[in-house]
């Protein structure tokens, strides 16, 4: 035992490389988020297309959708539209959009300019209920399945991967 | 340098210290004190290694609208920090709570505190029960054995 005292240093410094490498593979952007399999927060909001018509959540309950959340004077978004655009043809599901903080001219040129994807935008202009849904940085998606819980959160722009790998999958997991 | 311009120079630093004590953003001091200490105990999520209350980003002044809201509502600041580890989770408290996955945030420091003063016991102990020839001897006995030698 005592011949092999030496190599305990090595090993706890083995340790700790370990430690620290997955600690570099880690983002501390990605906080998890406590609204996974908790209800949608209750919102109504006013569609960004039309004043005069109202969305709720309880109008979407019994199906699953996505929520995209977007907003004009938001750079990444820019980003995520093309794969977003390709998405939303072949979604099979509500793809609802979030206009977060935004105003109605500039939401709508926006959607005018870089392509609309969404079935529907609600118009969020105090960001209340981007707050009830936490979110921080935008653009952000959720899916939401058909008893109106959170079953996905992913922040920043959407990849054609993620979508591929973490939204698709998961669509067709809930779509029975 | 011309006195003038020292002066000029005070001036400026006058004006920006003027600058810098900006009107709260509410009338009343007592609410926004309030704010502040549960605000400087929260994260900002958008630049994680700010506080609620010292960040500029356009949400940590949502948030922190909200909270004067909740306050003016009645609410304290426990329900305060429920609303938003609802929303963003644990992660924006800077006192995480005590639990399972938390323990070794907790107890480790103590753990490693207890484990060196272990250690640094035996090792005294270990020392302590070696006679002297185990040791160099000090650099003044060294210098009265010379001494007397000569």
């Amino acid at each position: 035992m005592t011949r092999w005292r030496f190599a305990l240093p090595l090993l706890l410094f083995g340790l700790l490389v370990l430690a620290l490498a997955r600690g570099l593979r880690l983002d501390p952007h990605e906080v998890p988020s406590p609204l996974i399999d908790k209800p949608a927060p209750p919102f109504a909001l006013a569609r960004l297309d039309d004043a005069a018509r109202t969305m709720r959540r309880d109008d979407l309950l019994g199906k699953v959708w996505v929520l995209n959340v977007w907003a004009s004077w938001c750079e990444a978004c820019r980003e995520e539209q093309p794969s977003l655009l390709v998405f939303a043809r072949s979604a099979g599901v509500p793809l609802i959009g979030l206009n977060y903080k935004d105003t109605r001219a500039q939401g709508s040129a926006w959607l005018e300019r870089f392509g609309n994807p969404f079935d529907a935008s609600l118009f969020d202009a105090t960001g209340q209920v981007g707050i009830d849904f936490g979110v921080y940085g935008v653009p952000e998606t959720f899916v939401i399945d058909k008893r109106g819980l959170i079953r996905l959160k992913l922040v920043g722009p959407l990849t054609a991967e993620a979508i591929e790998t973490r939204i698709r999958p998961l669509l067709k997991a809930l779509d029975v | 340098m011309s006195r003038a311009c020292v002066a000029w120079l005070l001036a400026l630093c006058a004006v920006a210290a003027v600058a810098k004590d900006a009107p709260p953003a509410t009338a009343d001091p007592v609410l926004e004190a309030r704010m502040l200490s549960i605000a400087a105990e929260l994260r900002c999520l958008v630049c994680q290694n700010q506080t609620l209350a010292d960040s500029d980003a356009s949400l940590a002044q949502d948030l922190r609208e909200q909270i004067r809201a909740q306050l003016r509502d009645g609410a304290d600041a426990a329900q305060v920090r429920r609303f938003m580890t609802d929303r963003y989770g644990d992660f924006v408290l800077y006192r995480p709570p005590l639990q399972a996955s938390t323990l070794a945030l907790w107890l480790g420091p103590g753990l490693l505190l207890a484990g060196g003063l272990t250690m640094l016991g035996s090792v005294l102990r270990r020392r302590a029960r070696l006679s002297d020839a185990h040791f160099e001897p000090d650099r003044s006995e060294v210098l009265e054995v010379e001494g007397a030698t000569r």
